[in-house]
């Protein structure tokens, strides 16, 4: 039994899971089986991850220049390291002349491709999705509504699993749909409270209107490549048949489908307000998994993205933009969660920063990363809140580190991961990626030196911004003076070792994780050749131009020949190390000892500190540009529903009537009536028939 | 007797036959219009029978005044479940159709 013949189960296994626990859930809910529930879901996406990681080690054992062996529905792709499942037929459309003159198929097939990147986001999906779910049979123990959790809960791991090993467009699209409507019942699972359920909608409307660039970027792959699987795409992309323009159109309409997926600028308006949710939610999907989307969606187009420099300028620029504006927004967020929300937001335009550099390996190196930082920050706030009966404002916070040692010191490791502090993951995917941007002006892309210079100045900044907010919150909330209400003190415990222990693993995850991708100018020394196992991994999913331009060439060169001089490298690390240091001493300085810092220097500027604290406005702005008009326009429509539909329904309903009431005239009663009517049929019949 | 003035005969009894039917009000009169009725149509059936000198019309008459019978008593029954119900003999007081 060859591991990759199971491969369909991956996705199928949460997906009975949540059918089983929703049909049946509540039943067992009801009669205080909690217990069978936990055990579908857990089993269900355990198997999962179990199956998951064996096709990983499979996918490693591989002998590529003679792969053998493989069930008959598998197809090897050994220049990229890719083995595709072909599960079942399903859209066999027909065949249709493609733009530039070829044999275009619409023939879709739930195809599933395991390859290294996918690989990558099995492990990070399943993992940090089955440790979350551990997590969640402690955090929603006493909650409403558990089994629906849960089978919620399934359900997205079977959807992102699609998403993840899809290897056409649309067995993708499925997935990215899917994680779209779980992120909505989710966040809007507490449903009775009115803003979680308009959170849920914000978020599920926002995605959709991302989706509308996905969907015409995937129209436009169609028409112009007159197929939809992934590999196909990648590999006509390079070599260089297409117009420009349209390699351009389509990477920045998947790219605006990844903005609202992945919650970029200007779409990333859901995810402060998706807090709503409760906390391993967040987690799980709004910072290590759902998120992650819209990166792993770039990265895996990354033949399509590699031939439009254009494309991949607007993917870096909008990257590194969302980075420095949702990190300022954080700075002054006094909701655990927000501020987290925020870093995510921050971090994700990190990670396309990297792909956008065409650092796919980096972006995805990020990734990897954050999912166990950024999960066990949220795990650890979730943590904190059930303590605090469900206090989330840092204000009320204070010297819980010694009340919640495990919680504290876990939340201190993710601090670190995510202020880039060295030897801890973080440092080493988010230097990669600046680094890459430091070099952008010789990578695929060949951006003009400026503007990878401004990229790379903005990043760091970001970074500063990033270490200062995250020690701000740390400080805040089990540091500095006891600032914590006499009722929530009662209940001040530390979480139950279900709990705990998911938050030690992505701890140890957070802090180790990054060993396998160390940067050039320490894998120069073989001691640390350990450090290029994972560029090496994905090094196989690239598609790499086969545009031979002289002068592209001469800079690959030239990048190369920088690249044995390691100083540069060396001198860029440092930088960012000094900006994480700044930053940390900052806020150090500022929330550890109560002093008036923070407050003095927001009353030096209230203009712009108000103008951070509200989010620059952004959702007002939206209100009142698409929102209002919007809703105006649903009430017209409405009215005309009211009026024109609904009156045309009923115009019938009344010419009905009027005629029932006409022939009410003949039914007189009389039988003398009756029997003229009689006399004058018959007399008409006649005259018909004589 | 000569066709045309047969033929003119059953006519005539069936008008008349009509005429009662739909312009009397008291029911006996009725009953009594609907027997002329079929008396024209036995007629009608006599001339043609001697039109076309087959028997078959005259068996038909007798046929028919059997029938003549049947509907009278039928018709009787009705009329005195309608004296009992309404104590009318009057068709314009049987107004239950009406609506």
């Amino acid at each position: 039994m060859k591991a990759v013949s199971l491969l369909w189960l991956i996705p199928v296994l949460p997906a009975l899971g949540a059918l089983v626990n929703g049909c049946f859930g509540a039943i067992w809910e009801k009669k205080d089986l909690k217990k069978i529930v936990t055990a579908v879901a857990l089993i269900s996406t355990g198997v999962s991850l179990f199956i998951g990681l064996w096709n990983i080690l499979y996918l490693s054992g591989i002998d590529w220049q003679n792969p053998a062996g493989l069930p008959a529905n598998v197809t090897a792709d050994p220049d990229h390291h890719a083995l595709s499942l072909h599960f079942a037929e399903w859209l066999p459309v027909g065949d249709f002349t493609t733009a530039m003159g070829a044999d275009g198929h619409f023939d879709v097939e739930w195809l599933f491709v395991l390859d290294p990147l996918s690989a990558v986001m099995l492990f990070v999906v399943g993992f940090v999705g089955f440790l979350i779910h551990i997590y969640s049979v402690g955090y929603m123990a006493h909650e409403e509504g558990y089994a629906r959790y849960f089978s919620y809960l399934n359900l997205f791991m079977a959807m992102m699993l699609t998403l993840v090993l899809g290897g056409n467009y649309l067995v993708m699209f499925i997935g990215w749909e899917g994680v779209g409507l779980c992120s909505y019942l989710l966040i809007g699972f507490f449903y009775r409270k009115d803003w979680c359920a308009d959170a849920g909608k914000k978020a599920f409307i926002t995605n959709r209107i991302g989706d509308m660039g996905f969907a015409a970027g995937l129209m436009l792959v169609l028409w112009w490549f007159g197929t939809l699987d992934i590999a196909a795409v990648n590999a006509a992309a390079v070599t260089g048949q297409f117009p420009g323009w349209v390699l351009t159109a389509i990477g920045i309409l998947l790219f605006a489908g990844a903005t609202g997926k992945s919650a970029q600028i200007p779409l990333y308006v859901w995810l402060p307000d998706a807090m709503a949710g409760p906390t391993p939610v967040s987690a799980l999907i709004h910072a290590a998994t759902m998120v992650t989307s819209g990166v792993y969606l770039v990265a895996r187009s990354n033949g399509i993205y590699s031939m439009s420099p254009t494309a991949l300028m607007v993917v870096a620029g909008v990257g590194c933009l969302t980075a420095l504006f949702a990190a300022s927004i954080g700075l002054v967020q006094n909701d655990i969660k927000k501020v987290l929300a925020y870093s995510t937001v921050s971090q994700l335009g990190y990670m396309f920063l990297g792909v956008g550099v065409g650092a796919y390996a980096a972006g995805i190196f990020h990734l990897y990363t954050h999912a166990f930082f950024k999960g066990l920050l949220f795990l650890g706030s979730g943590s904190v809140i059930h303590a605090m009966s469900g206090e989330q404002d840092i204000r009320k916070m204070g010297r819980l580190w010694k009340k919640l040692p495990h919680t504290a010191k876990t939340f201190l490791v993710g601090c670190i991961a995510i202020a880039g502090v060295p030897l801890f993951s973080g440092f080493f995917s988010k230097d990669e990626i600046l680094w890459k941007a430091f070099g952008s002006a010789d990578g695929v892309g060949a951006f003009p030196p400026v503007y990878a210079k401004i990229l790379w100045i903005v990043g760091v900044t970001a970074a500063l911004m990033t270490a200062f907010y995250m020690f701000r919150l740390f400080y805040l909330t089990f540091l500095g003076s006891d600032r914590v209400s006499e009722e929530a003190k009662h209940h001040l415990h530390e979480s139950p070792k279900s709990m705990t222990g998911v938050l030690w693993v992505l701890a140890v995850g957070a802090a180790v994780g990054g060993y396998v991708g160390l940067p050039h100018c320490v894998t120069q020394w073989k001691i640390f050749s350990f450090g290029k196992m994972w560029e090496g991994w994905l090094d196989s999913i690239l598609y790499h131009p086969m545009v031979h331009d002289a002068a592209h060439h001469a800079a690959e060169h030239a990048g190369h020949h920088a690249e044995h001089d390691y100083s540069t490298e060396w001198w860029a690390m440092g930088v960012s190390v000094l900006a994480a240091a700044i930053g940390i001493i900052v806020a150090s300085r500022w929330y550890v000892k109560e002093r008036d810092i923070p407050s003095k220097t927001a009353a030096r500027t209230p203009g712009l500190y108000r103008t951070m604290v509200n989010k620059y406005y952004v959702d007002e702005l939206y209100g009142s540009i698409f929102i209002r008009p919007f809703v105006q326009m649903s009430r017209i429509a409405s009215e005309i529903d009211k009026w024109i539909v609904d009156g045309t329904v009923n115009v019938v309903a009344y010419s009905n009537e009027l005629f029932g009431m006409l022939l009410r005239f003949f039914q007189t009663g009389y039988i003398r009536n009756y029997g003229l009517f009689f006399l004058l049929g018959v007399l008409v019949l006649l005259f018909f028939f004589l | 007797m000569s066709m045309p003035l047969l033929i003119l005969l059953g006519f005539t009894l069936f008008c008349l036959g009509l005429f009662g039917v739909m312009a009397r009000r008291n029911f006996i009169v009725v009953l009594l219009s609907v027997e002329l009725i079929f008396a024209a149509a036995g007629v009608n059936f006599i001339a043609f029978s001697e039109l076309t000198g087959n028997l078959t019309g005259q068996v038909f008459t007798i046929f028919l005044i059997a029938v003549a019978a049947g509907e009278a008593a039928i018709g009787l029954g009705l009329l005195i479940a309608m004296v009992r119900l309404k104590n009318t003999a009057n068709v314009d007081d049987i107004r239950e159709l009406k609506g």
